[in-house]
């Protein structure tokens, strides 16, 4: 199974676009994944101005029916989840660092890569495809919950849904096969010298994230199987009036759906502090504890789900085994949370953009951490459950991971994806623009789910009691399009630093980890030696070296002077 | 703050209100602390010409016990708030307290069907009553109601009195309150349930007790007047 | 310091093989759920004896003998490719090719027999479950065979030889897809 890469020149489409490099297939994912954050935000837009002036015409669009709206709101969901975090977080970094960080010349099968992404694109045009058949694309939630979802009529949704669900069906195959690639490749490939305890905790966080996700996604898969089997050939998995059990899917769903979150959350963990460790020039704290923790984690992943079903009609008495699970859970988060800002504890930090983004993404996340046991407190839930509460709670969580820790991986490994650097002083104004709108968009939104605004309605005024929210819901709008707006900081940044920004050194950040041995960007086959790793990855301020940072590939005893 | 609730009005409400504060005040000092830790260290540990950070790896058994005793700390927290959470959890889905009225309430695309069982106390009967969207029930009684949908899954969703539970077709599921202050309250859809999920909406009427009477009257003016029922 | 020196990479297991069992862990789930959504719903209903009656009992108990047996043969097909005899491989991929057909022959006839007697996927909640559970399988047997097919036309052209481990790979992802059947069988047609 060894890449055969043939050293005469490749052509165009070979090397840019059926390559088999996983450094090209991580930038064709970035690009995918990019793509449909603008369509995210665009549904994010219209969802917000329908809140906000419901029933008027949505500057750039127009009238936004009802059920239009429901479409979108349900967009919003899939893209987000499937269509932007996977791809960034996972597939994106995943790929380009694995091979990288772990000295090897690629994954393990490199073609198997490429037809991941291939797969994934067919899943992009499939979804796509949706939004133009008669009847709209899926429009019952991005959790599909049936009866809403498993007849037609109920919907008014025919092909949309039906193509929704072929949609999520090859995404989850290409992140089956992509999984498949990074954990053998990481079992397989390692540098000599590389133990798996001197491994990033970048790598660590992919792989459990990888393994969460395999072993997770299996029974939502049936149940889409069932989902469109009910739809297209009359069978009744969840239709009450041929025996099924409409809760059954719920059950299916989120037995997937709470591992997902954290294999959506695992990676932004990882970048975070992989970032805080070289910008504070310290070790990250308890390394190896943190490891355990998140492994712990992943295995209670299996055990929480029925917390998004406290009220949904199964016996009550599952109710408190899962929130006690629920509230454990947090434990292992907290550890790792803990272990962060320890990292910070006499540290001599500098605050890079890249900087800025993974403390943004650790001061957001503590916020969602928190609102999380509100969530998970079964009595409290009767309450707040499908209110903008948990909307609040659930975008303070994975904004966090996908897109503050999203943006301080983009701002960090930039210069060796590209072989430029961004500009500082932009990445610092999207910061500071991006932390104070995203507070002010999803601050308010807690107190308007407290005041009791349902999910998912066009028109909270058509309640008495959601009346007073109007100008609250008005602000929040506001700042949503004003934080759309200061994503245009990355944008120019981004483009204008592929075209023309300062030349990248190999190692701009001084950092340990293997990928800044090589060339900004590596070569075709990454290393033009093969490294031997002698030391874990966080030898930062170590005393056995005069500089504040030691890689990990550096030879023991080499002559330099050591400090003291 | 506690304006900004809807004003309670049933006896259970104050209950889950005051697990609600309880995991704020306690959530509320971790935030302070976290976050205020992270502010302080990030202006007191900036780059400074000279300086250098300390080689700390977080290895040893005192580095770890700042963070495993207040780990700890977090933990019992989390108890006590599942151990309070769960009597109150029994209160409300856990066995109701005997029913002084009984109406079944049924979802659909868009409204709520009441059904009330008339004077005779029995569904299924001649004197029953079936009205869409509106719920009459008297303050300071037990009230059950039986749950089921026509088509999909819709939630009904009482905010003054901090009860939610999902309808689910194919299934009746019991759910209960008592109001203590007579009003009109809204009783909206929590579960999207279609185009029309914005603006399904139901409403409780609240009677003091003479009012109530003087509804069932006149809705049943033959039958003898009962307060009590069986369902 | 010999862990520095020792060789990390080329790890006692191949490749192929890790990535063919962390795929199949990924199976697993999928066929899992729908196995234990299938024993939930029944244990909760009222009984669905009298619908699973109707299932042809002596044709899943040839599927079952079929498909045991093509399993041994893939497993003397496996021997023969570490032996590099390839005229073996050829023969065993073969034998279970035609047992994998034999088993979707069967199942064809079943599913056509049912339906003619009226039980078609709409007939209610235990039907859904059989032919979801069936057909999904059923797919998967398809996929093996096709599987199988490209690894006997290497067999038979020699092209095989470079890649003779396929074959072991390829027995495992068949053996799983019989074991799924050893779960369905006494599921569906014995309780």
């Amino acid at each position: 199974m060894s890449s055969e890469t043939s050293h005469a020149p490749l052509g165009f489409w070979r090397s840019h676009v059926f390559s088999t490099d996983h450094k090209v297939i991580a930038k064709q994912y970035l690009s995918l994944g990019l793509f449909w954050a603008l369509m995210g935000g665009a549904t994010a837009y219209l969802i917000r101005w329908q809140i906000a002036h419901p029933d008027t015409e949505a500057p750039g669009w127009g009238f936004i029916a009802p059920d239009f709206y429901n479409m979108l709101v349900t967009m919003h969901g899939t893209i987000m989840v499937f269509f932007v975090a996977m791809p960034i977080l996972l597939a994106a970094f995943g790929n380009f660092l694995i091979p990288l960080m772990i000295g090897a010349k690629d994954m393990a099968f490199p073609r198997l890569n490429m037809l991941s992404f291939w797969v994934f694109f067919l899943a992009s045009v499939v979804l796509m495809t949706s939004f133009f058949v008669p009847g709209g694309a899926a429009a019952a939630g991005w959790t599909g919950y049936p009866p809403l979802s498993a007849k037609m009529e109920y919907t008014g949704v025919g092909w949309g849904m039906n193509l929704w669900l072929l949609a999520l069906a090859l995404e989850f195959a290409s992140f089956l096969l992509g999984g498949v690639n990074f954990l053998t490749t990481a079992m397989n490939m390692r540098a000599p010298g590389l133990t798996w305890f001197r491994l990033p905790v970048v790598v660590w966080m992919q792989l459990t994230a990888a393994v969460i996700f395999m072993l997770s996604v299996g029974p939502l898969i049936a149940g889409a199987v069932m989902l469109l089997m009910d739809r297209i050939i009359g069978t009744t998995f969840f239709l009450p009036e041929g025996g099924g059990e409409p809760l059954l899917w719920q059950h299916l769903f989120w037995f997937f759906g709470h591992p997902e979150v954290y294999v959506i959350l695992l990676p932004g963990l990882g970048i975070v502090l992989d970032v805080i460790s070289v910008f504070s020039r310290k070790p990250v704290f308890a390394y190896r504890p943190i490891i355990y923790s998140t492994i712990i984690a992943g295995f209670m992943s299996f055990i929480v789900w029925a917390h998004h079903q406290f009220i949904s009609g199964i016996n009550p008495r599952l109710a408190m085994p899962f929130s006690i699970t629920t509230i454990i859970i947090s434990v292992p988060f907290a550890f790792v949370i803990f272990s962060m800002i320890a990292t910070l504890w006499r540290a001599s930090i500098t605050f890079s953009a890249a900087m800025l983004f993974a403390l943004g993404t650790l001061g957001v996340f503590i916020f969602g951490g928190i609102t999380g046991i509100f969530n998970g407190s079964a009595p409290v839930d009767i309450y707040i459950h499908d209110t903008y509460f948990v909307v609040a709670h659930f975008h303070y969580t994975l904004f966090s991971s996908v897109f503050f820790g999203g943006f301080a991986g983009l701002y960090f490994w930039f210069p060796k994806m590209f072989g430029r650097m961004m500009n500082e002083a932009l990445g610092k104004i999207h910061f500071w623009l991006t932390f104070v709108f995203f507070n002010s968009v999803f601050i308010p939104m807690h107190l308007v789910g407290l005041r009791g605004m349902m999910r998912r309605i066009a028109n909270p005024m058509q309640y008495e009691f959601l009346k007073p929210l109007e100008p609250l819901n008005q602000f929040i709008t506001l700042s949503a399009i004003l934080l759309l707006l200061s994503q245009l900081f990355f944008v120019i940044n981004f483009f204008m630093s592929l075209a023309r920004g300062k030349a990248a050194e190999r190692n701009p950040w001084q950092a340990n980890t293997l990928e800044w041995t090589t060339t900004s960007p590596p070569p075709h086959e990454n290393f033009s030696t093969t490294p031997t790793v002698h030391r874990g990855p966080y030898e930062y301020s170590s005393p056995e070296s005069a500089e504040d940072w030691l890689p990990q590939d550096q030879p023991l005893n080499a002559p330099r002077a050591a400090a003291r | 703050m506690s304006n900004w609730f809807p004003e309670n009005v049933s006896t259970f409400g104050g209950d889950v209100d005051s697990i609600f504060w309880l995991i704020f005040y306690i959530t509320t000092v971790w935030f302070f602390i976290t976050e205020g830790l992270i502010v302080y260290f990030a202006f007191r540990y900036r780059r400074k010409p000279g300086g250098k950070a300390a080689y700390v790896l977080g290895d040893t058994t005192v580095q770890l016990a700042w963070i495993l005793v207040p780990l700890a700390i977090v933990v019992v927290l989390d108890l006590v708030i599942d151990i309070r959470g769960a009597e109150v959890w029994a209160k409300i889905k856990g066995q109701p307290p005997p029913a002084d009225v009984t109406v079944r309430a049924m979802g659909k695309q868009f409204n709520w069907g009441f059904t009330y069982p008339g004077p005779d106390g029995k569904f299924g009967t001649e004197d029953d009553l079936q009205i869409d969207n509106d719920l009459h029930v008297p303050v300071g009684k037990v009230v059950h109601v039986i749950l089921t949908s026509k088509d999909v899954i819709h939630s009904f969703f009482l905010p003054h009195a901090r009860l939610k539970q999902d309808v689910v077709p194919g299934r009746e599921i019991p759910a209960w309150f008592q109001i203590s202050k007579p009003g009109e309250y809204e009783i909206p859809c929590a579960e999207l349930c279609g185009f029309g999920h914005s603006g399904m909406n139901g409403k409780l009427y609240a009677h003091s007790a003479e009012d109530y009477e003087k509804w069932h009257k006149e809705r049943w003016p033959e039958g003898a007047q009962q307060t009590t029922t069986k369902g | 310091m010999n862990a520095d020196t020792a060789t990390m990479s080329g790890a006692t297991v191949p490749p192929g093989k890790t990535g063919t069992w962390w795929f199949l862990a990924s199976e697993i789930p999928v066929f899992g759920g729908l196995i234990a959504s299938y024993i939930v719903v029944r244990l909760g209903s009222a009984g669905w004896g009298e619908a699973s009656g109707h299932l042809s009992f002596t044709l899943a108990l040839i599927n079952t003998f079929l498909l045991l047996t093509s399993s041994m043969t893939v497993v003397m097909a496996h021997a023969a490719s570490e032996e590099s005899n390839y005229r073996s491989v050829a023969k065993f991929l073969g034998l279970t090719i035609l047992l994998g057909l034999g088993f979707l022959g069967v199942k064809a006839v079943e599913y056509t027999t049912e339906i003619a007697h009226g039980f078609t996927p709409a007939s209610g909640i235990f039907w859904s479950f059989y032919y979801g559970m069936t057909g999904l399988h059923g797919l998967h047997v398809l996929a093996g065979i096709i599987v199988n097919v490209v690894l006997w036309i290497g067999a038979l052209k020699g092209s095989l030889a470079q890649n003779r481990h396929r074959v072991e790979l390829a027995g495992l992802y068949w053996h799983f897809v019989d074991i799924v059947w050893i779960f369905l069988f006494p599921l569906l047609y014995l309780a």
